[in-house]
């Protein structure tokens, strides 16, 4: 190869080392989790189906996106933090640090190879639940209709209303965005902490950590910001936590969501930068570490 | 070299947590004043619910818990266990305190299905103590939709379904009308609800001609709020407030 033609930043490059690595976890068998995804929706779907049809639907929702948030969450953290230690493992890292890759190149084509598994399996499962939900739809639409034969037609569109607004609305999505940008976060975060981590129990113990104290931020902030009376260590403490962990709170758009409530754009934009701040931010932290690492 | 690149990593990280703070404090609290956020959890809820479900719900799934307890109430419903159905909503209404499928149901097993179990308890052979336990019932529903439209004052339903409780169950036509009248004020209100307020206030003692004024002005909307019942109270109050002839409406009769 010529040295002249070699580029600092190579997005072909990678491009081929995200694609690798989502060839790599699809390899292991990770979308079998979408088995259990489709089981607990379609199985929640048939059980609510002896609750009214707006109990049925909230069912729905509570179970599918929470479901979506559980496996997007655990998903992000233990791929993320078997990529390092497995390419250490099978000398692969070597291989493709011996070539003219940078690290931080390295590094971003693994985190987007996370993020395109995290996009995918997000797609897969909000298509499964949105089918699912307008199947039970068209059935208690159909039931309703067959009910108010002798309605007016006024008085039908009314129940038909009814039966659409505790389906769809267009909030669902931003709550499955702040789904994914949360999942997001979780590899960025899982990523840095691999950088330092000599194994993958480790990384996957301190971020699972990270991920219940991350949710336990805010109150902690709270706390610090207003707890003027509270002793230097206490201070100290819940100052560590607000400024070192993230606020996984600002990501729990679905509970809004699955009651119907409207999520402002404002917000919605800026949860969105909030998400997209932390994953460079831990991604530039996270090449920092990695560059000063000895191989 | 290690150690201190790792130091100045998370000097860097804690940088970027005061950086961030100001933004994550503004946007906290944009979206607890625009009811998108609940407020925190309480160690009431803590007391309510299993040490696993209160950190699930600390963990982000708060909307996922209140449906697995609400499925809970639900085969308690199946047992008859009212107590532990009036605990379980408690805890789904903390949890989910937006979701007004929630406050509404909650009160309507409450004040229609447990009061009447209560009534009908073959254990309490007094009679004055299942009416009281009925009662309690009641007033129970009640404060389940009271709490709710705490929680939601920015929707009319739960005032409609406060307002239905008042009429039906509690029997109190005045503060029912006033209920009706409040979720008939928001923009997105079905118009039925001035109608059913007008008929509660025809039920209040003293404002009978307050709620034949009313009503005259719903019939004068046009024909599609013309109602047999509304037609029959005012042809009701023509009489008992001895309306002159001239004075009173000319209505073609009801098809």
């Amino acid at each position: 190869m010529n040295p002249s033609s070699h580029r600092s930043f190579s997005p072909s490059r990678v491009f081929a080392l995200a694609w690798n690595t989502l060839t790599e976890l699809t390899r292991q068998k990770v979308f079998y989790f979408l088995l259990i995804f489709a089981l607990l929706t379609i199985g929640s779907s048939a059980f609510a189906a002896k609750l009214s049809f707006e109990e049925e639907f909230q069912m729905l929702k509570d179970v599918a996106l929470g479901s979506m948030s559980i496996f997007t969450s655990l998903l992000a953290i233990l791929a993320t933090a078997m990529l390092l230690p497995k390419d250490t493992e099978d000398r692969t890292l070597y291989t493709i640090l011996a070539k003219p890759v940078p690290r931080f190149e390295y590094l971003l084509g693994k985190l987007c190879g996370v993020l395109l598994l995290l996009a995918v399996s997000t797609l897969v499962m909000s298509a499964l639940f949105l089918a699912v939900l307008g199947l039970r739809e068209q059935s208690v639409l159909a039931e309703t209709t067959a009910q108010l034969q002798g309605a007016t037609p006024a008085e039908l569109q009314i129940a038909i209303d009814g039966v659409k607004r505790s389906t769809f609305n267009a909030n669902l999505l931003p709550g499955i965005a702040a789904i994914f940008i949360k999942s997001a976060l979780l590899a960025a975060m899982t990523l840095f902490v691999s950088t330092f981590s000599t194994s993958s129990i480790f990384t996957t113990i301190v971020s699972i950590a990270m991920y219940f104290i991350g949710h336990l931020q805010s109150t902690a902030r709270d706390y610090w910001l207003s707890a003027m009376d509270a002793s230097w260590w206490t201070q100290a403490f819940l100052a560590v936590v607000a400024l070192a962990f993230p606020d996984l709170q600002a990501f729990s758009l679905v509970d809004a969501v699955v009651v119907g409530s409207a999520i402002p754009f404002g917000i919605a934009i800026q949860t969105l930068m909030l998400g997209v701040g932390y994953v460079a931010v831990y991604y530039v932290l996270a090449v920092f570490v990695f560059a000063g690492r000895e191989l | 070299m290690i150690l201190p690149r790792r130091v100045l990593a998370i000097g860097l990280l804690l940088a970027f947590g005061a950086a961030r703070l100001p933004f994550e404090v503004h946007l906290e609290k944009q979206s607890l004043d625009l009811q998108i956020k609940a407020a925190r959890l309480s160690m009431e809820v803590r007391e309510e619910v299993s040490q696993l479900s209160f950190i699930a719900a600390l963990s982000g799934f708060r909307s996922f818990v209140a449906a697995c307890l609400w499925i809970e109430a639900h085969s308690a419903w199946e047992r008859t266990q009212w107590g532990r159905m009036a605990g379980l909503f408690n805890t789904v209404t903390t949890l989910q305190p937006r979701s007004l499928l929630y406050w509404d149901l909650a009160s309507w097993h409450m004040a229609w299905n447990a009061s009447i179990a209560a009534l009908q308890d073959e254990k309490q052979p007094s009679e004055a103590l299942r009416v009281r336990a009925q009662r309690q019932y009641f007033q129970l529903g009640r404060d389940f939709l009271e709490r709710g439209i705490q929680n939601n004052p920015d929707r009319y339903q739960l005032y409609e379904k406060l307002a239905v409780l008042l009429r039906d169950k509690l029997e109190d036509p005045c503060a029912s009308a006033a209920a009706f009248d409040k979720a008939a004020s928001f923009p997105d209100a079905p118009p039925y609800l001035k109608r059913f307020a007008a008929y509660e206030l025809a039920q209040c003692p003293g404002r009978e001609r307050e709620a034949y004024d009313r009503m005259k002005e719903i019939f004068a909307k046009g024909v599609h709020e013309r109602m047999p019942t509304l037609l029959s109270k005012i042809r009701e109050f023509e009489e008992t407030l001895q309306i002159p002839e001239d004075q009173r409406l000319k209505m073609e009769p009801p098809q």
